[in-house]
């Protein structure tokens, strides 16, 4: 029967001892099984009926999964089923990579991030997700164990289209890994709910900015932008447009209206598509203008 | 549905049980312990009502399989008082007229708890984060934030 408090439909709880004992189970019971990490997204959709599986295969416990290490040359390593909070608190991360620390921190509420995973918020393949938004800028890799071996793919070219990523059946996302930040980069955050913390974003912005003598302006922005269409959105023309030329109000203005113009976002409870596309602009103008602010040392 | 063997401590006492795999750690407390506290609302992570600390952090037990929490140390609301004695945060919670339906009370007991333990000393909008996956709907909050401040003024 189901669960009596929750609904929570029939399963079969699979716990495998290795990974590639989970990677065969999933191959071997293709449409039949998923594998899960915090269960906080797909125990509601089982519950919901919008997930059927027979099978759920716990794989946080598997080598690794847990870890978070740092390196000053390799940079940052996280195991897919790193909680939220766990990396809202890691001094590491705290220092050297605070856009991954604002971002955890405005997810859902504190007890919701005792078990709400980086490694699945990824795998959701959602555009609102706000980790995924705040790893981006970081070019954060993954790697991934597939059936015939390990093997590493930026995070955004995992993104195929809204829920779906790139991850084949008996495809297992292990880790993130994160290079060390360019030198004086300078991150903001922003993510617009209808409250101040736990709501889904309307919008998120995230911009990593730093000095770069390769290219006209002197800086380079790197940026990603949530719940602005149906994939994380990385907007080119914001980015080049920054790089082109001396940067000041007009250019600020001339990349976010770009960003604007990118975001393809939808109708939906939180907001209208149209006012979403304002907001990508309004957002991506106030968080440029704080990180311009800080690279510079004055305000423009 | 396959069926399994847990073992766990619950407020400090060790239990063997037998669990089916679709099971919530709250089904779990409520029907097979009788650990009536931990409520159930939204079975969706977002009203806390459901909060217990699993080994030592707070989590809404509705999205923890109970198979999850074989080899765990789970205290809920029943677990904090002894004897029949409420802890200082809970005195302070009544007397301060923070319980209305008290629907919310032990969810947002744990969760306060819990926050009191890694931080012992909150300012008040650190308080009012900590809460926001617990949802009131009789008070304010004003009284519940009240409560937590002065249990944390005691420690």
């Amino acid at each position: 029967m189901n669960d009596v408090h929750t609904g929570l439909p029939k399963f079969d709880y699979i716990k495998p001892s290795t990974i590639k004992e989970a990677s065969n189970f999933i191959i071997d019971h293709k449409e039949e099984s998923r594998p899960f990490l915090g269960g906080t997204v797909v125990f509601v959709h089982m519950r919901d009926g919008i997930w059927k599986e027979k099978y759920l295969i716990d794989i946080k416990h598997l080598e690794g999964m847990k870890d978070i290490s740092f390196d000053q040359k390799e940079g940052l390593t996280v195991g897919a089923a790193v909680t939220l909070n766990q990396i809202a608190e890691n001094p590491d991360i705290i220092k050297h990579y605070p856009l991954l620390v604002d971002a955890a921190n405005k997810v859902g509420n504190y007890q919701l991030r005792n078990r709400a995973t980086i490694g699945g918020s990824i795998c959701n393949s959602r555009p609102d997700s706000d980790i995924v938004t705040a790893c981006l800028p970081y070019n954060a890799i993954l790697r991934i164990y597939g059936e015939k071996e390990e093997f590493e793919t930026p995070l955004s070219k995992f993104f195929l289209s809204l829920g779906k990523g790139i991850l084949k059946p008996g495809e297992l996302l292990m880790k993130i890994k994160f290079p060390i930040p360019p030198s004086r980069s300078v991150g903001k955050f922003i993510k617009l709910g209808r409250n101040r913390v736990g709501d889904r974003a309307i919008v998120g912005v995230a911009v990593l900015g730093y000095p770069d003598q390769r290219v006209p302006s002197g800086f380079t922005f790197r940026l990603a932008i949530a719940s602005a269409g149906p994939v994380p959105l990385i907007p080119e023309e914001a980015v080049q447009i920054l790089q082109s030329s001396k940067l000041d109000e007009g250019i600020i203005e001339k990349a976010s209206n770009a960003a604007m113009e990118a975001a393809t976002p939808m109708d939906d409870t939180r907001a209208s598509a149209q006012y979403r596309k304002w907001m990508v602009r309004n957002l991506t103008r106030k968080a440029l203008l704080e990180v311009v602010e800080h690279l510079k040392g004055l305000k423009i | 549905m396959a069926i399994h063997k847990i073992s766990l401590k619950v407020n400090g006492q060790q239990e063997e049980l037998e669990v089916p795999s679709n099971m919530t750690l709250m089904t779990m407390l409520r029907e097979k312990l009788i650990l009536t506290g931990t409520k159930n609302a939204c079975s969706n992570g977002q009203c806390g009502a459901c909060t217990v600390l699993m080994n030592g952090q707070p989590v809404q037990s509705c999205l923890v399989l109970a198979v999850e929490a074989d080899g765990a140390e789970i205290v809920t609301v029943e677990g904090l008082s002894k004897n029949g004695k409420l802890i200082p945060l809970q005195e302070l919670m009544i007397e301060k007229g923070a319980v209305q339906c008290g629907f919310c009370t032990p969810g947002m007991v744990m969760t306060a708890y819990a926050l009191l333990q890694r931080n012992p000393h909150p300012t008040e909008e650190q308080i009012r984060e900590a809460i926001s996956g617990n949802i009131c709907r009789c008070s304010g909050f004003v009284q519940l934030v009240e409560a937590i401040q002065a249990a944390a003024n005691l420690q």
